[in-house]
């Protein structure tokens, strides 16, 4: 994550019980509710590095089709955008290059 | 005891459920989403508490009647959320959720998958903080998260309209409006769109909110590419105008699409037959009057069927639901399906007015694309590639193109791809959209973990 700034605005919903996880190793506070795609990009700009070709991802469809969101969690491969945030949990971006 | 299954819990899925229930039986409904109601009417996790005023705005009473009637529905059904199904043959479903992979035969099926945004790539489209407009609308409703804090809504059809008021309403800052559709065809398709009783006039009234807001609202305008500004974050929209005048604007996110697509890839696996819809430029599974697929035992219900929105879902889905009932010699259901068609058939007026008038696909923008605009964005395939394999090969069919480049081959199987992926394939062939066929489905239809293979394996 070279680049600092969210992506996501939260709008609403700020009053939930804090999720501790942690994003490529980073300790992070996320709210419960949370997918860990909300988790990354409201902390970060992108998701993950696009792993045939240049430029980064950071979701497209958010309903579970379009499988732009994967990344890792706990050693386990999951689409971010349909994967609550639970305590404790290990959220990595980094493997766009062994797809 | 009957096997019924139900794949989808949007609108069209609780329906048929409470149908069933009601007649006795105890239907499975395989839901992908963590709550029912669909994309539509999605809810917010538990933890996060909204006023349903706030998500669904006038289809709220619709929205909470419907989670209702689901939740009363508990103790009767089988309910199977966090579930997909990722592959189907015969009478079976091979289905994956959180503890493994596992199969159920069913005795009558009614898939009920919805669909979801249909995309024409545009320059830059492939950049974090480009969305679909349904995935904008699913972040708010979800995760109570804008897409970003001055997004432009680009593309096309009445969700444009919606889910811009929606982020106003929120409070936040709509850079721009901008729908390749002109203003013309909308007042032409007005008389037409009554059909729809109040969905016009609710239309209105979101244009209206959004011009007293200061809203940029744009009609018959030309996508020309989403630039990045520094760090590769989306930062300019680049357009022409109805007018020819190209003109930028300044934005932090963008939500795009062109209408919507079925999700129709369970029942191509199942080998329902398909038609050609002119109007919508798409393949739908086959239907009769009551729903019934080509296949014994297959039934077809809501968005996956014909695409004509969340109230002919819930009518299609009750349809369903009788054709299964009065197909297995409970009741005889034919002066109900005939009445629930009645009104199916006005939303289907409805819908073909937009489609063919007010909100026409603009199939140009996909024929006339660049050579190098990355068309499948999980393999980052680009349309020069399929043009050299339709003209280069000679290749003139959507599933040998597929071969010869793999557009439509990712992890997503096309569902984000194929609508241009067909679209640039017949204009290079010279052919009609409808005779380049359609892209054919493979299991998994969702990815899985290899882990599930080696259970598989196993067992």
């Amino acid at each position: 994550m070279a680049d600092s700034g969210a992506q996501l605005v939260r709008i609403a919903g700020a009053e939930r019980p804090p999720v501790r996880c942690r994003v490529n190793g980073q300790a992070i506070s996320a709210l419960a509710g949370d997918t860990v795609l909300t988790v990354v990009l409201t902390q970060a700009p992108r998701l993950r590095k696009f792993e045939f070709g240049d430029g980064y991802r950071a979701g497209f469809c958010l309903m579970g089709a379009c499988q732009d969101c994967w990344v890792e969690v706990n050693n386990r491969r999951v689409r971010a955008c349909s994967t609550l945030v639970a305590d404790n949990m290990d959220i990595s971006t980094e493997i766009g290059a062994r797809a | 005891m009957l096997k019924i299954v139900i794949v989808g819990a949007g609108p069209a899925g609780v329906r048929a459920a409470e149908r069933l229930v009601r007649a006795g039986h105890r239907p499975v409904v395989i839901d992908e989403n963590v709550a029912a109601g669909g994309q539509i009417y999605r809810r917010p996790p538990a933890e996060l508490h909204r006023d349903p005023k706030d998500l669904y705005g006038f289809e709220a009473e619709r929205a909470c009647k419907l989670h209702r009637t689901f939740d009363e529905l508990a103790g009767s059904i089988d309910y199977r959320p966090s579930t997909s199904v990722w592959s189907a043959e015969g009478r079976r479903l091979d289905v994956i959720d959180r503890d493994g992979a596992s199969h159920l035969l069913w005795d009558r099926l009614i898939l009920a998958t919805g669909a979801m945004d249909r995309v024409i790539p545009i320059p830059g489209w492939d950049m974090p903080g480009v969305f679909t407009l349904g995935g904008a609308q699913v972040s708010m409703k979800y995760q109570a998260c804008a897409i970003g804090a001055r997004p432009v809504f680009l593309g096309t059809g009445p969700l444009l309209y919606l889910i811009a008021y929606q982020y106003m309403k929120a409070g936040v800052d709509v850079a721009a409006v901008l729908d390749t559709a002109p203003l013309s065809g909308k007042v032409r398709a007005a008389p037409t769109m009554m059909a729809g009783g109040t969905a016009l006039l609710k239309g209105l009234y979101y244009v209206a909110r959004l011009v007293a807001a200061g809203v940029t609202i744009r009609s018959g305008i030309t996508p020309v590419a989403i630039d990045a500004s520094s760090g590769q974050r989306v930062g300019v929209v680049r357009y022409t105008t109805g007018e020819g005048k190209i003109t930028t604007i300044a934005c932090d996110a963008v939500g795009m699409g062109f209408g919507l697509r079925s999700e129709t890839q369970l029942a191509d696996l199942l080998d329902v037959q398909f038609d050609f819809d002119p109007s919508l430029r798409q393949w739908l599974p086959a239907v009769d009057a009551w729903g019934r697929s080509s296949v014994e035992g297959i039934y077809l219900a809501g968005d996956g069927m014909q695409l004509a929105g969340a109230q002919a879902a819930e009518l299609s889905g009750a349809r369903a639901a009788e054709a299964v009932l009065h197909d297995i010699g409970q009741y005889d259901a034919r002066r109900i399906v005939r009445s629930l068609n009645r009104r199916i058939d006005r939303w289907l007026r409805f819908r073909d007015a937009m489609a063919s008038r007010a909100f026409p696909f603009p199939h140009q923008l996909a024929q006339q694309c660049d050579d190098s605009l990355m068309i499948c964005r999980c393999e980052g395939i680009a349309a020069g590639a399929m043009r050299e394999a339709v003209r280069g090969q000679g290749q003139a069919e959507i599933n040998r193109v597929k071969a010869f480049t793999r557009v439509g081959m990712g992890r997503c199987q096309g569902r984000v791809c194929q609508t241009a992926a067909a679209e640039i394939t017949a204009s290079a062939a010279g052919l009609d959209i409808s005779m380049v066929s359609r892209l054919r489905g493979q299991a998994p239809i969702k990815p899985l973990p290899m882990a599930v293979f080696r259970e598989e394996a196993a067992q």
